[in-house]
């Protein structure tokens, strides 16, 4: 089969591998038709996340057919499918709590050492997303072996096309529970860093659960504009005073709640880097935390903080006085995306959610690599890449 | 069979987090220093944490490590599974089969250069759906011991399993062959092996990222 690989920083490349098979009673092959390039996947390019090797198959939002099945699979061949990107046993102390993303069983054995010394608890299971998360091949490729088929993948009915369900598989949840995490209440006014994709849904599902004004914060004018249209008002923080324009927006009170949908900006998670980062920043001041200090600062007193946003290691300078004593509450987490799917699809077969005007590019696999660099380097016009294997590169 | 010899000294987090704020913590290291001048403490009675996780020093004089994971089933039907002998080898990677001989087991171990090693033990100790504790007989190549508990976890979560294992290296050629399937670390073994344990009994299979069977 076709597949994205990585080799390093900024060299990505689609390359052939031998095609999965079904390893354990629970798996299922999915043939991928549709796989989205994540804001997190850029984290993977950058190569500011230990625990890649070279050859390593990427991608984390993908959908497709069935089209094999273990012994303990409930899917049957010909469905369609969304994966969510996290893996889950679904009978472990934390799936059965719906915290599908600590699941304990979806990361192997050996694997498990190498985030259990840097968080204290090993990780869960991820696809296409370093070994620290099981180093499971991703699904930017034609085909994928998913594990636990019987927990993750939802079924789509006919009448909805993959761009409007496939982002189920990570960043309409994700956002979705960056809201939830924020605990809205009737009529707050919300203030969202980063008009990425999983700040924009986040900014429309702040909305449907009843914030009364919405501020979004980014300096991306097609982003902004993206936002604006969802009904958010906008602040562009090249030309604007985040902190004090909040206060002036709020009536003086500050959000009632404040979420950080950014995460770390070309930080790394693991000792060396966090060094470099400490020596750059005597030189040049670089904070690669910004909107998270800013969003702290800024949320009312008794507010809350919700961080969608991906962090790796550890923060310099984190406003821990702001944080105790005005009294705010801090919600974070990698997505529980099981728990999310079949409420957010139902609203989607519904018309109240849409996702589709989020997509800026359709690209066949073999273009990954193009899809990638432009999704980096030009984000005011990439704001989201779906490729789509078995499509023809157009000359 | 799980090894344990010394708990593992992994990367810190503690000396991470130290570095991270050196300016700062120097000047509360200090504060902290000078606070302990005035809070010494002279006696220390022992406390209620297992011995194991005792600080280095206490520790080397234990041979004996263990660990404990609380698995999502219930208490008779882990003992049952672990009871027979046999059922180890689906998730202990390098014991390549089991027989067993009433309370004696043989356990075909895997080493580099095609080699076997062979563990004979005996079940010393049993009391049903609590606890089972085994030792090596004079036959074995290894000299080791070992005793897994099963408890009822709290708040109806499963059962609570602890393995706890003792382990002389052997001298010699057979030692250095040991010592490599065990990767010097019997405690990662042991780590491995409890976790693929739990993996099989509540996921009823064992998680992998292999994209292929062989
Ligand atoms: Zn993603
Ligand atoms: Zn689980």
């Amino acid at each position: 089969m076709r597949a994205l690989t990585w080799h390093g920083k900024h060299d990505v490349r689609v390359e052939t591998h031998p095609d999965p098979e079904i390893v354990n009673p629970r798996d299922a092959i999915i043939e991928v038709t549709s796989t989205a390039i994540c804001g997190s996947d850029l984290h993977l390019y950058d190569g500011v996340i230990p625990g890649l090797l070279a050859g390593d198959i990427l991608g984390h939002e993908f959908m497709g057919r069935v089209v094999e099945t273990g012994p303990k699979s409930t899917l049957k061949k010909g469905q369609r499918v969304v994966v969510p990107f996290t893996i889950s046993c679904g009978h472990c102390f934390f799936c059965e709590r719906q915290q599908y993303s600590a699941c304990d069983n979806s990361n192997p054995a050996e694997k498990q050492d190498l985030s259990e010394p840097l968080y204290g608890h090993a990780m869960s299971g991820l696809f296409g997303y370093s070994h620290l998360t099981g180093g499971y091949p991703g699904g930017q490729a034609e085909y994928v072996r998913v594990p636990f088929s019987d927990i993750g993948p939802i079924v789509i009915p006919d009448g909805l096309d993959d761009d409007q369900v496939l982002f189920l598989s990570d960043i309409l949840p994700t956002g979705w529970m960056a809201a939830e995490n924020a605990g809205i209440e009737e009529g707050d006014t919300v203030a969202v860093w980063g008009c990425g994709p999983v700040g924009l849904f986040a900014i429309q599902s702040a909305l449907l659960m009843g914030a009364g004004k919405v501020i979004a914060i980014d300096e991306y004018p097609t982003r902004l504009a993206l936002a604006r249209k969802l009904g958010a008002e906008v602040i562009d923080f090249k030309r604007t005073r985040v902190l004090e324009a909040l206060m002036e927006m709020s009536g003086g009170l500050g959000p009632d709640a404040v979420i950080d949908a950014v995460g770390m900006e070309a930080h790394g998670m693991m000792p060396d880097t966090i060094m470099d980062n400490m020596k750059q920043r005597v030189g040049i001041g670089a904070d690669s935390a910004h909107a998270l200090r800013e969003a702290i600062m800024a949320v009312r007193k008794g507010g809350r903080v919700s961080i969608p946003g991906v962090y790796g290691g550890f923060l310099d300078k984190f406003p821990l006085g702001a944080l105790m004593e005005k009294g705010l509450t801090v919600r974070t987490g990698q997505t529980h995306v099981q728990r999310y799917t079949e409420d957010l699809l139902r609203r989607i077969g519904e018309g109240e959610i849409d996702t589709t005007f989020l997509i800026s590019h359709r690209l066949p696999l073999e273009d990954a690599a193009r899809g990638y660099e432009n999704f980096r380097f030009n984000q005011n016009e990439w704001t989201k890449v779906v490729l789509k294997p078995g499509t023809e590169v157009a000359q | 069979m799980p090894l344990y010899r010394s708990a593992r000294r992994g990367p810190d987090p503690q000396t991470l987090a130290l570095l991270a704020g050196a300016g700062a913590a120097a000047g509360i290291a200090a504060l902290a220093l000078s606070q302990s001048r005035h809070n010494r403490v002279g006696f220390r009675p022992g406390d209620d944490a297992p011995g194991r996780t005792a600080r280095s020093g206490l520790q080397e004089a234990r041979p004996q490590t263990g660990r404990t994971i609380t698995i999502n089933r219930p208490r008779a039907e882990l003992f049952a599974f672990w009871r027979d002998f046999a059922n180890l080898a689906h998730f202990m990677e390098a014991v390549e089969h089991v027989t067993v001989a009433g309370d004696v087991s043989r356990w075909t171990i895997a080493a580099p250069l095609g080699r076997k090693v062979t563990l004979e033990t005996r079940i010393i100790e049993e009391v049903p759906d609590r606890l089972i504790a085994w030792r090596s007989t004079d036959a074995s190549e290894i000299r080791a011991e070992g005793a897994v508990t099963f408890r009822d976890a709290p708040a109806g979560r499963g059962t609570e399993v602890e393995a706890v294992v003792s382990y002389v290296p052997p001298y010699g050629e057979l030692g250095r062959l040991v010592a490599k399937v065990f990767r010097q670390e019997p405690a990662i073994q042991g780590r491995h092996e409890l976790r693929r344990f739990k993996m099989l009994m509540e996921a009823g299979e064992i998680a992998t990222s292999r994209n292929r069977k062989s």
